[in-house]
């Protein structure tokens, strides 16, 4: 669902400069760098990093909303939430697919999740604890992600943005339905409305931390920026999102949780309250409320299928087999 | 009345099994699977639906499928017991999935030869190749597991004893389902033995699996006497509608 903001991404490169502003002539000229195209190390390792950091948000985002499928509090919402995980997933697989361009494999990528090596994205490891969750995930969390991802639309790398094109689509498609289940509880009993402001109090810093730490904080970005990886500063995108975010929010009748939030005219946004960078990094470094879940869970997954992907490789090599044996 | 307990019969096979399904959601043993176990689940729920509002109509009081789907007990739920057997492992999955596709396939063409219901007829044509889909993935996946290595094997056998004994249940017809075959609605069960011991027999055959001898065969689900599963089924799935009375959702 996400790579914005994510940590860690290294572009340090040790290739001559004139292979380096060769390269960086052929960014400048918005020309697709593709797999079989020579790039610096540095440009490989972090799209590596930020595609396979992202397909990993998608598979894990699949838990906290798959945590509703079972419970969903009609058939419509049922059927509507077992194809936006599906969704998800897929987003992953095609995600994995353009790192896997990049020479990693999936499995290698599956084995850095599970072992704490590679990160995804924080907002996973927050609790989806009522219906109203679903709803302004889908608001907020997919909206948060189309900002970051309408960009990666135009990323250099070819494989990445060709992905992203297929993906936004579904994601603004999550938005709107999000957006349109908090609608109706907003306009329910007073108790769904309460539930759906409740959702909206425990998401919104999350979501607005998604953008990753301020511009003045955050490392690595100005190479991202210089490659064309990523295209605008995390503290633009967390304005575009804030800004288009609280008319809506207007519009259902709930408050952002936020009493410092008002409108600048001069600069024609929103000027928001202090973002809580403590709990930001404690989430990232790990110690959200669900982390240890998630991959509890995802190993579990894993592990508990590895018969079933033993076996399917088993059936495979008979085949071939016995294919040979008739021929 | 009995048209409208039938259907409702066929709606909660759908229903439970693609629940059932939907429990994996994210939990798969590979990503492919994740994303093939959702369309099925998503096959099933959709069929459930369409039938749920039909026998709602029918019984003209007013009903809504999710009045019909959450607002009903264990004890009236009248799914068949193959249905709400627990997921256990990817094998035991993929058979139940396979023993009652290879039961609904044959069951919605032969539904699209006689039926003189046009909602239902158009259920039938839509569902029946989703049927289709569903006996070919089930059906590759009960044969590579057969297949497989040693582990795979067995748990795939354990899967075919402890599931064979629940289908027999779906030949029989209760007396509202009679009664529709009887009125033209619905085809008769008993009549599509052969066309599914065809796809299991050739399935088996590849897996390397034997259907066992059944002497006593598990019944019950029509009159509502299930395991104990569905009960916790229900309480999950109906828990936010039913905190909720009168909500839209
Ligand atoms: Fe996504
Ligand atoms: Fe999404």
């Amino acid at each position: 669902m996400y790579s914005q903001g994510l940590i860690g991404a290294d572009g340090s490169t040790t290739e001559t400069q004139e292979f380096l502003d060769a390269f960086q002539k052929r960014i400048d000229a918005e020309e697709k760098i593709e797999p079989t195209d020579a790039m610096p190390e540095g440009y490989r390792r972090t799209l590596v990093r930020q595609i396979g950091q992202h397909a990993h948000s998608e598979i894990v985002g699949m838990l906290p909303e798959g945590n509703w499928i079972t419970r969903a509090p009609s058939l419509r919402r049922k059927a509507a939430l077992l194809a936006k995980v599906q969704d998800e997933g897929g987003h992953g697989l095609y995600l994995y697919s353009a790192a896997e361009t990049l020479g990693v494999s999936r499995e290698q990528m599956t084995e850095e999740l599970h072992s704490g090596k590679a990160k995804y994205s924080s907002i996973f490891n927050y609790p989806t604890l009522t219906w109203a969750d679903i709803g302004i995930i889908g608001w907020l969390v997919d909206g948060a992600a189309i900002m970051n991802q309408i960009p990666l639309c135009r990323c250099s790398f070819g494989p990445y943005a060709r992905a992203m094109i297929r993906v936004c689509k579904e994601e603004s498609f999550h938005q709107r339905q999000g957006y349109e289940i908090v609608m109706t509880l907003a306009q329910g009993t007073p108790e769904q409305k309460a539930m759906a402001q409740d959702a909206l109090n425990r998401w919104w810093w999350p979501s607005i931390m998604m953008f990753g730490p301020h511009d003045a904080d955050s490392q690595h970005s100005d190479q991202s920026m210089a490659w064309k990886i990523k295209r605008f500063s995390n503290d633009e995108l967390r304005q575009k999102f804030i800004d288009a975010t609280v008319p809506q929010a207007e519009y259902l009748g709930l408050t952002i949780p936020d009493p410092d939030l008002k409108w600048n005219e001069e600069k024609q946004g929103y000027d928001h309250g202090r973002i809580d960078w403590d709990e930001f990094w404690r989430v990232v470094k790990g110690h959200g409320p669900m982390a240890r879940d998630r991959i509890k869970d995802r190993k579990a997954a894993w592990d508990n299928g590895a018969w079933v992907r033993e076996a399917a490789l088993a059936h495979a090599e008979k085949r071939r087999t016995r294919k040979m044996a008739a021929e | 009345m009995a048209i409208f307990e039938a259907i409702l019969e066929l709606a909660d096979d759908h229903l439970v099994l693609g629940h059932r399904i939907s429990e994996w959601c994210g939990h798969a043993p590979m990503l492919e699977e994740d994303l093939a176990m959702p369309n099925m689940a998503l096959d099933l729920i959709g069929t459930s639906r369409t039938l749920y509002d039909h026998a709602g109509k029918l019984e003209g009081k007013g009903q809504s499928e999710d009045d019909l789907a959450y607002l009903r007990g264990e004890r009236e739920y009248r799914n068949c017991l193959l249905v709400e057997r627990p997921n256990e492992d990817f094998a035991h999955t993929m058979l139940r999935s396979l023993y009652f596709a290879a039961f609904m396939r044959p069951y919605w063409l032969k539904t699209l030869e006689m039926t003189n219901d046009e909602t239902v007829r158009g259920v039938a044509g839509k569902a029946e190749k989703e049927m289709a889909y569903h006996i070919r993935h089930a059906g590759e996946w009960v044969i590579r597991l057969g297949d497989g290595t040693e582990e795979s094997a067995a748990r795939m056998r354990d899967a075919v004893a402890a599931l064979h004994i629940y289908t027999d249940e779906l030949f029989e017809s209760s007396p509202a389902a009679a009664e529709a075959e009887r009125a033209g609605v619905l085809p008769v069960r008993a009549d599509l033995r052969a066309a599914w011991d065809e796809v299991i027999g050739q399935v088996f055959a590849e897996a390397f699996l034997e259907a066992p001898e059944v002497p006593y065969p598990q019944t019950g689900g029509r009159k509502g006497l299930h395991g104990e599963g569905l009960g916790h089924l229900l309480a999950e799935m109906q828990s936010v509608y039913r905190a909720h009375p009168g909500a839209t959702w």
